[in-house]
């Protein structure tokens, strides 16, 4: 028997949903066995978490309210990768952003009517995560600085800078000697749906920021520019493509969404900033499997940022019905994550096998 | 396994795809030899010599060491048998010193300290040939020159009788070239054997022994050195009879569109690529600029299409200067440009083929405004471009790369030449094309002319140039020979040109 890899010339839409349906399900096999190592019952376990997730209307409130960033940083990394840009930072644009949001918040929130407030806390955010995912962008086209890297590490620094706020200058003095800010005033809290934490203004936010970023990939100018830069900076090079223009404005629109989705979490949930992985959660490191399963399309990020919100509620669930360890959802994200990379092997090639004996060709 | 005294490829046939590279071939050399192998690019050298170092297998034909017939299915058979080949873009791992590059595929080392026996092996080599390199040294810190006597040691190391060498001198500087001569020279009085592939005719009389000329495929000439002079050498390499010339419409040329002015430009290497040339190009003239690869044509297109900075020198778009390394505004000027690497530069292969039709031109009105594509505009565009360049595409749906060569170079084409530009400079536009695309896009770029283009076509294909323009500069060492009109010359007079003579002017 001998098997070959061909480049495959053709491909479908049709191919690339299976393709896509079969990495999910070798995804959900290989967690499996981990499961069935922990003695667990790897069927009932995953049956388990979307039931934890999908499956009641508090499961589905809060998977709603855990896919509002995931959708938010998810849309905004799809149109980075969509360069080719690596984005591994959006945990820490979402951080910048929700620094600044404070500071909007605590300093003049006690003299601006919500309809101002909440508009320039927003405002405020985009800049902070532009800000913070621009740094990158131009330490890799003037200085040739790998972005992976550079995006990597700026996480360190920014989370380390957020716990100096929370125990140093920030510390709030109500707080009573906890690492948090102050609470931000009334009127900067968002509303929510009545007995969820889903917050309307988030929601819209989210989907019309994903629809937005799509329209901008397939249908306008930059986008375009940004797709002949992802697949041939040559051919960008010869059309004259600005690149450090282009890579600047693209990681500002990245880093910006993260550093809204960084204002929602505070304004929404949270009220006050404290310790970043309270603030977070880890969205900046899912977000990159949400815009992977999207196919880097920011539009249907909605989608799998909902699928992975439910992979995290569920998750949780069954820490707790099943005595899961906490990595379980970590586990379960990276897992479908290395089967979505692999998977995009078949899109580009093909398999032959061939029975019988080898003939030396 | 003995020392080739003598190597023989009887019949050797190869071809691609659609293309024929070798033709029954027969080439042989005996120990002590130093064989030129001359030819255009594209003339099969170095399928040959890839097929003799095990890389392909030819399809026809067979390889005789010392009488024996030996079977090279890949490049280990062939060092096996003493056969070594030293690519002309360094095989070396620059972060490793001199004597860690030899080491990797050096199998006689002892177990116990190796760099030892490795390092007296390395000096034994250098003082016998005269390959004068510091073995604790990283590769990056080296020169050309140096790094290709690692090459050679590497080579000698493994015990190579016969060593291939694939242009070794398009890197060098002249003195370098120099000593590399001298070093071959030493190798081939060790009875060591050598065959060069070179298209440079001067080097070639001044080291071969022997000379063996390929064109398109086939063995045009082979002859000893004494026998032969520049000009035969020329004739052999370039052919015979030109074909007739394409019909033009009669208009005599018009306004100056493009005036380059005294232009240096450097290549990547940090070598001068372009010395000091000026040029013309009117409305209503095709102006061809022949010579072999490598004399830097490449660096002036580049620095007329905006990719490439000049150091010094001016070029005038309609009086316009273009100071700067700005493909946009070499594009806004009306400068198009159909690349010489098609697949690398002039597509996007993953996009689709309505995609690839603005491509550089999809900031212009009607295909996009400030923010938006205009799909609807881009789409009818494509849709003309495919039915009057006629790419053969079952829609203009499709990745480009799913499209074939000539029909890539059709669509790039038309791209370039439907907005009507004031100047096309295209860079061997029918390489490697078949005879319909061929003759479609020279056909088409005459048009172009017709209609009031100023056309630089630049090509290796003297045929090409003689049918299709007007005036011929022919480029040698970054700087124009002559300039003649393909009426008036003859192939002889380019060929002298093409290598390095100037001839006058009437």
């Amino acid at each position: 028997m001998q098997i070959d890899l061909l480049p495959r010339e053709r491909s479908t839409a049709t191919l690339n949903l299976l393709i896509l349906l079969g990495s999910l399900l070798a995804g959900l096999l290989a967690i499996s066995v981990v499961f069935a190592l922990n003695g667990v019952n790897p069927a009932l376990a995953i049956f388990s978490i979307f039931k934890g997730s999908f499956g009641s209307w508090y499961g589905i409130k809060e998977t709603i309210t855990k896919a509002i960033p995931l959708i938010l940083i998810g849309s905004g990394l799809a149109l980075a990768y969509k360069a080719k840009f690596w984005n591994i930072g959006a945990e820490s644009q979402l951080l910048v952003g929700a620094i600044f949001s404070t500071w909007v918040g605590l300093n003049w929130g006690p003299h601006l009517p919500a309809i101002v407030l909440v508009p320039l806390m927003f405002l405020a955010a985009f800049i902070g995560g532009a800000l913070w995912g621009m740094v990158p962008a131009v330490l890799k086209i003037r200085f040739g600085i790998n972005e992976v890297i550079s995006t990597l590490m700026l996480n360190y620094i920014a989370a380390e800078f957020v716990k100096f706020l929370v125990v140093g200058p920030w510390k709030g003095a109500s707080k009573g000697g906890y690492p948090y800010t102050d609470d931000l005033p009334a009127a900067a809290i968002l509303n929510q749906f009545p007995y969820s934490r889903i917050s309307p203004v988030l929601l819209i936010l989210a989907v019309t920021g994903a629809l937005i970023l799509g329209w901008l990939v397939y249908r306008s100018r930059f986008g375009y520019e940004i797709r002949v830069i992802g697949e041939n900076t040559y051919a960008a090079k010869y059309s004259g493509i600005n690149f450090f223009r282009t890579l600047v404005v693209l990681m500002a629109i990245s880093g910006g969404m993260a550093g809204l989705a960084g204002a929602g979490e505070l304004m929404s949930i949270h009220h006050y900033l404290s310790y970043p992985d309270s603030l977070s959660a880890g969205y900046g490191f899912t977000a990159i499997i949400v815009a992977w399963l999207a196919r880097l399309n920011p539009a249907y990020t909605i989608v799998s940022g909902l699928f992975f919100a439910g992979i995290v509620v569920g998750g949780d669930a069954i820490q707790i019905s099943m005595g899961m360890p906490a990595a379980t959802v970590d586990i379960f994200n990276g897992m479908i994550l290395v089967f979505l990379i692999m998977g995009d092997f078949f899109i580009s090639h093909r398999v032959r096998i061939r029975l019988g004996r080898t003939v030396d060709a | 396994m003995n020392r080739i005294l003598c190597l023989e490829m009887r019949g050797i046939s190869k071809s691609f795809v659609d293309v024929k590279a070798n033709r029954d071939i027969n080439l042989t050399i005996s120990s002590g030899e130093i064989l030129g192998l001359l030819g255009e690019n594209g003339a099969g050298k170095t399928t040959l010599m890839n097929i003799l170092y095990g890389l392909y297998r030819p399809d026809d034909g067979e390889i005789l060491v010392n009488g024996e017939v030996v079977k090279l299915r890949n490049p280990k058979d062939s060092m096996r048998v003493g056969i070594g080949m030293i690519h002309q873009h360094f095989m070396l791992v620059e972060k490793h010193t001199v004597l860690e590059n030899i080491a990797l595929g050096y199998d006689e080392a002892p177990f116990f300290f190796p760099q030892r026996t490795l390092r007296k092996r390395i000096w034994e080599l250098s003082a016998q040939y005269g390959l004068d390199v510091d073995p604790d040294k990283p590769i990056w810190e080296l020169s050309a020159g140096e790094q290709q006597r690692v090459e050679i040691i590497k080579a000698l190391s493994r015990k190579a009788d016969l060593l291939i060498m694939d242009e070794p001198t398009s890197v060098l500087t002249p003195q370098e070239t120099e000593e590399l001569f001298d070093i071959l020279r030493k190798m081939s009085s060790g009875g060591h054997s050598v065959i060069l592939i070179s298209h440079k005719l001067e080097e070639i009389l001044n080291i071969c022994n022997r000379v063996m000329v390929l064109r398109k495929g086939l063995l045009t000439g082979e002859a000893r050195i004494e026998e032969v002079d520049k000009g035969k050498l020329a004739v052999m390499m370039i052919g015979r009879q030109i074909a007739a010339a394409y019909p033009k419409a009669d208009i005599n040329p018009g306004d100056v569109v493009l005036e380059v002015t005294g232009l240096d430009v450097d290549s990547d290497r940090g070598l001068p690529a372009v010395r000091h040339l000026s040029l013309q190009v009117h409305r209503h003239e095709i102006l061809g600029i022949a010579g072999v690869s490598g004399n830097g044509q490449q660096e002036l297109v580049e620095t007329i299409t905006g990719l490439r900075q000049p150091l010094s020198g001016s070029i005038l778009m309609k009086g316009v200067p273009l100071d700067h390394a700005d493909a946009r505004k070499a594009h806004t000027l009306g400068i198009t440009h159909v690349p010489e690497e098609r697949i690398k530069y002039g597509i996007v292969p993953n996009l689709l083929l309505y995609e690839n039709s603005v491509l550089k031109r999809h900031r212009d009105a009607p295909f996009s405004s400030w923010i938006q594509m205009n799909y609807g505009a881009i789409k009818d565009h494509a849709g003309k471009l495919v039915d009057s360049f006629q790419v053969d595409t079952p829609s203009i749906n499709v990745r480009v790369k799913n499209l074939s060569g000539g029909n890539i170079q059709k669509l790039i084409l038309g791209r370039e030449i439907s907005g009507g530009p004031e100047l096309l400079v295209a860079a061997h536009p029918t390489y490697g094309l078949d005879v319909g695309a061929t003759e479609y896009i020279r056909k088409q770029i005459i048009e172009l002319r017709d209609s009031g283009g100023a056309v630089l076509l630049i090509s290796e294909d003297l045929d090409e140039l003689f049918m299709v323009c007007d005036r011929i500069a022919v480029m040698f060492e970054g700087r124009f020979m002559g300039q003649v009109t393909p009426e008036s010359c003859t192939v002889e007079e380019i060929g002298l040109m093409m290598t390095g003579s100037t001839i006058q002017e009437e």
